[in-house]
């Protein structure tokens, strides 16, 4: 069981509160009929799935309805970090911080 | 305002002069014959406070215009703190959301505070007239706390959870607004529709303390 910090509700709740809704930070394309298929299939349908951090949309399903980001480790499901949309992590992973 | 004339409120209180019976969500539980003829000592206190008129009403906590008209008309300043909520005569306003609140009132000023809010805010907000759908029932006593405690994961203990505090949270495989309204005095706001269930829910989970029921 996970015990979630709603940036919202400034508080510690369970896991049963919450839902996840996916990788975060996915930009939708500002003209998609300018797209290539390869391009909007890949913006649909193509998540990533790290051994590692992981930057996902969260959302307070039961509690203030509001949605927010996690860095999560997918190996220890340890919740690194807790940050609102339009913020940039600050736990990134090694290899993309070095870029 | 020519954007607030174009919305179009009613006054939803059933009118008994005409002939149009209101029903609370737990109506057809009979609370009164249940008071009299049930438990008068328990650990579990129950009454359903019915027919409140409820409203959601959602801005921007940042537009200062918007929050200075909410607090004209509701005499009353919107909490901006987080889980928190506020009281004056018998209108209560609590913290849902960062931009959301439910304010509840007797039902028959339901009409008037819709009106004014219509009158006195403008711009990019939105009030629902919510009293169909939700009910409040105030559970007391002194084994509040533990019957509460089988039905939601929050955390209940007086220094987590004071006086006046409110969470919208799981209660029983459903949803409760809980506030705590005394050391062993809560809130909760349910659905109309899922009222019979957490009623029989709460008689299930206050059994072995005993349950007063109270009308
Ligand atoms: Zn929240």
């Amino acid at each position: 069981m996970l015990h979630i910090y709603c940036p919202h509700c400034c508080e510690y709740r369970e896991e049963e509160e919450f839902h996840v809704k996916g990788q975060a930070h996915l930009a939708r394309p500002l003209d998609p009929e300018a797209c290539s298929d390869k391009e909007w299939g890949e913006y649909l349908y193509f998540r990533k799935n790290p051994r590692g951090l992981h930057h996902e949309l969260w959302v307070h399903a039961a509690g203030c309805r509001k949605f927010f980001n996690v860095t999560r480790d997918t190996v220890s499901y340890e919740i690194k970090e807790v940050y609102l949309i339009g913020e940039k992590p600050s736990v990134v992973a090694a290899s993309v911080s070095a870029k | 305002m020519s954007d607030t004339n174009s919305v179009a409120i009613m006054n939803q209180v059933p009118d008994a002069a005409a002939g149009v019976r209101a029903e609370s969500p737990l109506h057809h539980a009979d609370l009164a014959t249940v008071a009299h003829k049930g438990n008068k000592i328990g650990g579990v206190h129950f009454r359903e406070v019915g027919l409140m008129g409820h409203l959601t009403l959602r801005c921007d906590p940042n537009n200062a215009e918007l929050i200075g008209a909410a607090a004209r008309v509701l005499g009353v300043e919107l909490p901006l703190t987080p889980l928190s909520s506020v009281e004056s005569g018998g209108t209560i306003v609590r913290w849902i959301a960062p931009d959301e609140w439910l304010i509840t009132v007797p039902n028959d000023q339901s009409f008037d505070l819709e009106t004014r809010f219509r009158a006195e805010m403008s711009g990019h907000y939105s009030l629902v007239n919510g009293s169909g759908g939700l009910t409040i029932y105030q559970v007391s006593g002194e084994n509040v706390v533990d019957m509460l405690k089988k039905s939601t994961p929050v955390d209940l203990h007086d220094s987590e959870f004071p006086v006046g505090k409110v969470v919208s949270t799981v209660f029983a495989k459903s949803g409760a607004v809980i506030r705590r309204t005394g050391a062993n005095e809560f809130e909760l706001l349910v659905r109309r529709s899922f009222a019979d269930y957490l009623w029989l829910w709460i008689q299930s989970a206050s059994a072995e303390f005993g349950l007063v029921v109270e009308a």
